[in-house]
């Protein structure tokens, strides 16, 4: 066989298993999300979204799991969105390319990458306790706040980086300060991948349960909360309440929740898909 | 192209508005009557039962149930974070002593009882029961390594290792059977399947021909179709769980009661001591609707009056 032709074999045989791999992993998906829609999609009606928990499976909802997930995930934007953005664009645009800063950079990728219960712990001791705002729903979400802080300004970062230096240098050119220049030409450049590192944030936010667990997210609440004060629960405590009770009901509710939290990180990516693409046709150079 | 600094500008002036809420909301919270339960995942079925009818007619009074595990919960109960504990055991030394330096007075009540299963595969033949001794010899930290075959355990049975199942070392149910069982809590060999969700025992054992496996009842009546209930034998004959013969008694040593634990500080607030009545009262009813077994009657209201006797002493 000749050079050309055993190169030719393993240019194509690497397509079928990129081909392969790529049908694992969405097989996989389907076969989970197959077993989960033919185990729980009966379940959800109405009253299974506006029921309070009940012991009865079939008279219980999560009407307090679903609103307690809607508060933390809108708290968390609120404060882990700009805060993240913000250090991002710092971080890129004006801090000096130091030792300092190197470090700073090394430690926000380590950051991502550390445990989630650790921040759990680091939640319960300031926010809980030294702040006093007890297992609230503030408090959580500060705490996931710190979890998906470096997410965001990692990707703020990078979305930064893709702008094209000529951009600046035209923006400077025509006599724009440094702000007005990040203000009008860069931010809005890279709003696509921002907004990416963002969802991609929120959507490990939706999922979390153990930090929740630590800073004191209950498992039994029979009120919508009022404020960023009351105590909470969320959908991922909901459904690991049921799954783990002996009455196979229970194990169908915590089905019928898993597709309505998969419904909800499926809607998230949907807008962000949308927007990103919406965003990015306006941007003409 | 404005949006995300339009986006920036919402959240920002967003986060201003809820920090501003803070004091509005300090000045309510005494007014609403709140309960705070924490602790046992064990006894949360039932305390969630009771909860559910005390709010048909308490609309008003909040109950909310946590479940950080008895020993969790037992560590806020002795900060005064929380008003009842949850607890599938008696308090414990270290925690009587967490309670004292936080001031917290507290009195423990029966509200049910529980029955610790022991399982086998459905298509495990040979096994009719187990003695207390046995099921000892299987458990006890010095059989590691060592008891791993059937015919050890009694020898007309066959020559063929076994594989056990039981519930996370972190567990109330843990706890009790290796009190129950071994003699000391906590103390067992270290080679089993272990895991926090008890369906995935049922799971296991189910699918293992050479399981052994203990959960707590109430995952047995809701499998008896997969799986293989296997009677004890504490020298009085071979016993099985059931409402009867845990309720008098009968299957030791694997039936244990659950608790709550009060708060003395807490019952100064009526909704609290009005919340406790309410759950000693409908304890009897409401343990046998979600899967344990009721108090006998006369403990029931010798339980009641404990509590009574602890209520007039404030």
């Amino acid at each position: 066989m000749s050079k050309l032709k055993t190169n030719r074999l393993i240019d194509s045989a690497f397509k079928y298993v990129g081909i392969a791999c790529t049908l694992f992993g969405l097989a996989m998906l389907g076969i989970f999300i197959g077993d989960i829609l033919i185990k729980g999609l009966m379940r959800i009606d109405w009253d299974f979204i506006t029921s309070l928990p009940s012991r009865k499976a079939s008279k219980a909802g999560i009407l307090t799991a679903w609103t307690g997930t809607a508060w933390i995930l809108g708290l968390t934007s609120i404060i882990a969105i700009p805060l993240g953005i913000s250090a991002g664009i710092y971080l890129e645009e004006y801090g000096k390319k130091s030792r300092l800063a190197s470090l700073i950079e090394v430690n926000i990728a380590n950051l991502a990458g550390i445990p989630s219960i650790i921040y759990g712990l680091l939640g319960l001791e300031i926010f809980v306790r030294v702040l006093n705002f007890g297992g609230s729903l503030i408090a959580g979400a500060l705490t996931l706040s710190l979890l998906i802080l470096p997410i965001i300004i990692v990707g703020t970062r990078e979305a930064i980086k893709a702008v094209p230096t000529s951009l600046r240098e035209a923006s400077y050119g025509l006599g724009a300060t440094k702000w007005q220049t990040i203000w009008h030409q860069v931010l809005p450049a890279a709003s696509g991948g921002i907004l990416t590192g963002i969802i991609l944030a929120l959507s490990r936010a939706i999922g979390e349960t153990a930090p929740l667990i630590v800073i004191g997210a209950l498992a039994y609440v029979p009120f919508v909360a009022h404020s960023p004060f009351d105590e909470f629960t969320v959908l991922p405590m909901q459904i690991f309440n049921w799954v783990s009770r002996p009455q196979h009901e229970f194990l169908v509710n915590g089905a019928a929740a898993i597709i309505i939290l998969l419904l909800i990180t499926f809607v998230m990516n949907g807008i962000a898909l949308y927007l990103r693409n919406k965003w990015q046709k306006k941007i003409k150079w | 192209m404005n949006s995300v600094r339009g986006l920036l500008l919402i959240t920002v002036l967003l986060f201003s508005f809820s920090c501003g809420q803070k004091e509005a909301n300090n000045a309510s919270e005494k007014l609403s009557g709140d309960i705070r339960i924490d602790g046992s995942s064990t006894v949360y079925p039932i305390t969630e039962a009771i909860a559910e009818e005390f709010r048909v007619k308490q609309p008003s009074i909040n109950v909310t149930i946590g479940v950080s595990g008895t020993g969790g919960g037992f560590k806020k109960f002795c900060r005064g974070e929380s008003d009842i504990n949850d607890a599938s055991r008696l308090i414990k030394e270290s925690e009587v002593g967490a309670c004292q330096e936080g001031g917290i007075k507290y009195v423990g009540l029966k509200v049910a009882y529980d029955g610790l299963a022991v399982l086998v595969n459905k298509e495990n033949t040979w096994v009719d029961h187990f003695t207390v001794e046995e099921l000892k010899k299987i458990w006890e930290p010095a059989a590691q390594g060592k008891i791993t075959k059937w015919n050890q355990i009694r020898s007309t049975w066959p020559n063929t290792e076994f594989t056990l199942y039981g519930p996370g070392v972190a567990s109330g149910t843990y706890d009790y059977f290796t009190e129950a069982i071994v003699g000391k809590s906590g103390s067992s060999r270290g080679d089993f399947t272990a895991s926090e969700d008890d369906n995935v025992l049922v799971k296991g054992i189910a699918g293992d021909k050479n399981a052994i496996g203990f959960f707590g009842m109430a995952y047995y009546e809701e499998n008896m179709e997969i799986l293989k209930l296997a009677p004890v034998d504490n020298g009085k004959g071979a016993v099985s769980p059931s409402q009867e013969t845990v309720m008098n008694g009968s299957y030791a040593p694997l039936s244990r009661p659950v608790f709550i634990y009060v708060s003395e500080e807490a019952l100064k607030k009526p909704e609290v001591s009005e919340f406790v009545r309410f759950y000693l009262s409908n304890a009897r009813s409401i343990a046998t609707d979600v899967g344990y077994v009721a108090l006998p009657e006369q403990e029931s209201k010798s339980e009641i009056a404990k509590f009574e006797a602890f209520a007039k002493g404030q």
